[in-house]
């Protein structure tokens, strides 16, 4: 950086990148966020991708979006609105200026803004910018695409080739404007593409011609930033997303267990990556089925459960629907099994890639009989391993399904994860039927948590059947009597009723708040911000957020109680208010409902809860 | 280590008497004695239905699950511990109508579970409705005026399905029972065995063409890999090839003599004539009893398993400690 240039520090900064979804926006998004978190950044990511797999090129509906958010202090969501919006096209100029600031900075490919773009995008005049009421000095304007194909003119790629660079271009550009060690970003393609070594020199070679780009032709007009990292936890960090915790969870508790990880499961948005993740690691010996259906996703894990392993089967809501059957049937015969919902929004197929937290209760109520079942929703994306990893140590020690509830914004959301050792996790030990019992053992005798024992196929002396038809409770046959129906449906209650969790942390002023935010799951670091940006104005907040769903933490009522006003928000209609008003005797929330299908927006939080306050 | 068929009985069935699922249930506890696979190593597991009652009275570990996924299931079982020998228990409805799709994929991807499908033709549980083996124009409670679709042909949606084993014997017939049982055990893979068995209560006399010994010597064939198809109460008749077809003759007439008689090849990849034997049905041709295909195929459990074996030795990474170090790791000081 030469030093007449002028930089500002900066506590936190928004950077989206938009273009059309083969753009590779992600791609650049991503290392962008990994640039950032190597220097100690705090980060946290969200890719905003169509339905569409390849839309026509440069169409509205084809745009597709990662946004990073990087802060010197911790950052709990991926900013509401951009300070930098990089649109690869008239398009995503379009459609993603709507999620930048007034005074944000604009990147964009003015070889993408010919008329036949301006047309596709639906401008109606020539000067977009003008048209759009954006500061023409807040515009980078570059030529991009030639500046990349002048770049690489003698590297010998063909031209789709070299197209594909564009994305870096855009990163170089970036990098240059919040100051940013491009030896990082290289050495990040020399890794992915360690195979490709011309792909991964000529990525180079446009991230350094976009950064000089930057730092030759604009440096007069535009100020350079500088994150400085206030707040490390030291460590060794990786950048993960939400699902692929999930799988990392997964995989972590079935080493713990000394267990087989099995997996069935069907590809469904936004899940499959959870498939995917898994079906790569089959030298840790993971199985992961991909079925016929959802059904057998979940009935099959409920065989691989039955022969010793720890099972699960990941899904979005309407794989749910599918699934509940199953799912019940694993309730009935006290079988351990982690079913992931990824939640999507809905009904039906719904809005397939974007993010709500509608299925609650089906989650927790959409099954036929008394079933009861836990339930847990992580808080972020690396919330999600610790989150996979409770829900297979209470479904392997409780013998019982546990659903465990994600959603888009956090399975493809990322943050720095930092490396986690399995050695500090608690142990997990299944109820293996103890073998002093063998004579004695009937299928339902169940230990001092009412938990059932376990008799996995090819122990001698224990063979048994279970089965979907209710059971005696002494003798494991099957019983139509009502006496020993409502027992058993009792005891399976009790049994998930006595499930030890954590109480729920209040943060904030917690002694003396106004206003109590209460939440759940994944808008965690929405709520949080909410609640920070609250109590810099001088209001008194407190946020509780929930992931211990059913049962809930012993302490929910105290603290439900404790504050003046209590405002429920989540991104459905009012089911975990609902839920709650059911639990807590007398408890009358005020709520805060969104089901946009995109995570919360914190200005609007703040909005709404001071209108509470 | 030597079993008898008390190592395998469990509980007082509790099923029509006359009904079909006794004999079988018997003729399976005998056969799985036989075969000598221990109890515990054996899991049996059913769906819903009549006869999806079976696990309840074996000995060995078994499942009594939902109706139409026990194929589903006892494939994570399987796959999960390929040791288990693992039975499915299905009846008409659970195995092909609810079930349908398990069954091909099942049968598709080739895993090694024993598939018996217990054909009556009726759904005895719900006390009466026509199931998807019964005939066009079937009466039952929910068709009191007939049927007005055709039945499935298990053999033929399993053949469709790239199934690579199929046998069928009747329920009252203990020996035959116990030889497709016998052979579907020794088969790896995705074996599926049709019981024609009796349901005396909503379809009686179903399969009473072939149900009793005298009229299956006439009504029914038994085919044996290698042997000639030869039927009949002193083996008069006799299957030969009549152009692209199939067709009975009665040996020593009109031409045609043992030597024309075809030979049975249960191995042969190519399912084209093995499909016609199944389908075969009277009064012009007589029913394939026996093994009617039994090929050999890659099964979809071993490949699993073989495939994570294989990438254990070619992967750097083998617990979870290892497989963090494979991403890309910064450090914050």
């Amino acid at each position: 950086m030469s030093n007449n240039l002028q930089i500002k520090n900066l506590d936190n900064v928004v950077v989206r990148f938009s273009g059309d979804s083969g753009d590779g926006m992600q791609l650049a998004g991503n290392i962008f966020s990994t640039v950032s978190a190597t220097v100690g950044n705090s980060i946290s990511t969200f890719p905003d991708y169509p339905a569409d797999i390849r839309a026509p090129q440069g169409s509205l509906t084809g745009v597709s979006g990662f946004q990073v958010h990087i802060g010197a202090t911790k950052v709990y969501t991926p900013g509401d609105k951009c300070d930098v919006l990089v649109a690869m096209n008239a398009a995503a100029l379009k459609t993603q200026y709507k999620y930048a600031k007034s005074n944000a900075t604009i990147i964009i490919d003015t070889d993408s803004f010919k008329e036949a773009d301006l047309q596709k995008a639906q401008f109606q005049t020539s000067d977009y910018i003008a048209e759009m009421n954006i500061d023409p000095d807040r515009v980078i304007a570059c030529p991009l695409t030639t500046m990349v194909k002048d770049c690489l003119k003698d590297s010998g790629m063909d031209v789709k080739s070299i197209l594909k660079c564009r994305n870096m271009f855009a990163l170089g550009l970036v990098c240059w404007l919040f100051d940013r060690d491009l030896e990082i970003a290289f050495n990040f393609l020399k890794e992915k593409f360690a195979k490709k070594a011309g792909v991964a020199e000529a990525n180079i070679k446009v991230i350094q011609a976009g950064y000089d780009y930057g730092h030759n032709t604009h440096s007069s007009a535009m100020n350079v930033y500088r994150i400085e990292t206030a707040e490390k936890t030291p460590g060794r960090y990786m950048d993960i997303t939400g699902n692929k915790a999930t799988a990392y969870g997964l995989i972590a508790a079935a080493e713990k267990a000394g267990l087989r990880l099995y997996l069935g499961s069907y590809p469904i948005t936004p899940a499959t990556d959870v498939l995917h993740e898994l079906s790569k690691h089959k030298s840790l010996g993971v199985t992961t089925v991909q079925c016929e259906d959802e059904i057998a996703g979940c009935a099959s894990a409920i065989g691989a459960s039955f022969a010793g392993a720890l099972a699960a089967t990941s899904t979005s809501g309407p794989g749910i629907c599918l699934k509940s059957e199953a799912m019940n049937l694993a309730v009935i015969l006290e079988l351990p099994l982690v079913v992931l919902d990824v939640q999507r929004g809905g009904p039906a197929t719904g809005l397939p890639t974007k993010s709500e937290q509608t299925d609650l209760l089906q989650a927790l109520y959409g099954r036929n009989g008394e079933s009861p079942m836990p339930v847990i929703a992580a808080l972020s994306p690396t919330d999600c391993f610790d989150a996979a990893y409770e829900a297979s140590k209470i479904a392997l020690e409780h013998m019982t399904p546990v659903v465990l509830l994600t959603d888009a914004y956090l399975g493809n959301g990322s943050a720095a994860f930092k490396l986690p050792n399995l050695a500090d996790y608690p142990a997990i030990n299944p109820p293996y039927v103890p073998e002093e019992l063998l004579g004695k053992w009937t299928p339902y005798m169940r230990n001092e948590d009412m938990v059932r024992y376990w008799a996995v196929p090819g122990r001698k002396g224990f063979t048994h059947i279970l089965g979907g038809l209710e059971k005696d409770d002494k003798t494991g046959a099957i019983s139509t009597n009502p006496e020993n129906h409502d027992l058993m449906c009792r005891k399976r209650a009790e049994k998930i009723e006595r499930i030890q969790v954590p109480d729920v942390q209040v943060e904030g002023d917690k002694d003396d708040a106004e206003l109590l935010i209460v939440g759940f799951g994944s808008t965690y670091g929405h709520l949080h911000a909410a609640m920070d940006e609250m109590r810099a104005a001088g209001k008194k907040v407190a946020l509780a957020q929930f992931k211990y769903i059913n049962p809930l933490p012993k302490n929910t009522s105290e603290v439900l109680k404790k504050y003046k006003t209590v405002v429920v928000a989540e991104q459905n209609l009012g089911q975990f208010a609902g839920y709650l008003r059911m639990k807590v005797d007398g408890f009358v929330p005020k709520q805060f409902n969104e089901v946009k299908g995109q995570p919360f927006n914190v200005s609007e939080l703040v909005e709404a809860f001071n209108k509470i306050y | 280590m030597e079993y008898t068929i008390n190592d395998f009985k469990k509980g007082q069935p509790r099923w029509c008497p006359g009904c079909g699922d006794h004999f079988f249930l018997a003729a399976l506890q005998k056969t799985m004695a036989e075969i000598g696979v221990a109890p515990e190593d054996t899991a049996v597991i059913s769906g819903i239905g009549c006869s999806s009652r079976l696990p309840h009275y074996m000995a060995t570990y078994g499942m009594n699950t939902i109706h139409g996924r026990a194929a589903a299931i006892a494939t994570g079982c399987k796959v999960t511990n390929p040791k288990l020998s693992v039975w499915q228990i299905s009846g008409d409805g659970d195995g092909l109508a609810i079930g349908g799709n398990h069954f091909i994929h099942a049968n598709r991807r080739n895993i090694d579970l024993k598939m018996i499908l217990l054909n009556n033709r009726i759904y005895g549980l719900t006390k009466g409705q026509y199931s998807p083996t019964s005939p066009r124009g079937f009466v039952s409670k929910s068709s009191p005026y007939g049927t007005v679709e055709d039945p499935f042909r298990p053999a033929e949606l399993c053949f469709g399905a790239r199934g690579h084993f199929f046998a069928r014997a009747v329920a009252t017939d203990a020996p035959g029972t116990a030889e497709i049982l016998k052979a579907a055990h020794a088969h790896k893979g995705a074996a599926v065995c049709e019981i024609l068995q009796n349901c005396v209560i909503f379809n009686n006399g179903t399969h009473d063409s072939v149900y009793k010994p005298d009229v299956r010597k006439k009504n029914a064939i038994y085919l044996k890999h290698g042997e000639k198809m030869v039927f009949g109460e002193n083996n008069e008749f006799g299957l030969v090839q009549d152009g692209f077809s199939i067709k009975v003759v009665k040996i020593g007439e009109n031409g045609y003599t043992l030597d024309d008689v075809l030979v049975h090849d249960a191995h042969c990849e190519d399912n084209t004539l093995q499909l016609k034997l199944a389908l075969m049905e009277g009064p012009d041709f007589p029913i394939a009893l026996g093994v009617i295909r039994d090929v050999e195929a890659p099964t979809y459990d071993e490949a699993v398993n073989a495939q994570i074996e294989e990438l254990k030795t070619q992967k750097k990474y083998h617990n979870f400690s290892e497989l963090l170090e494979t991403n890309d790791i910064w450090e914050v000081k």
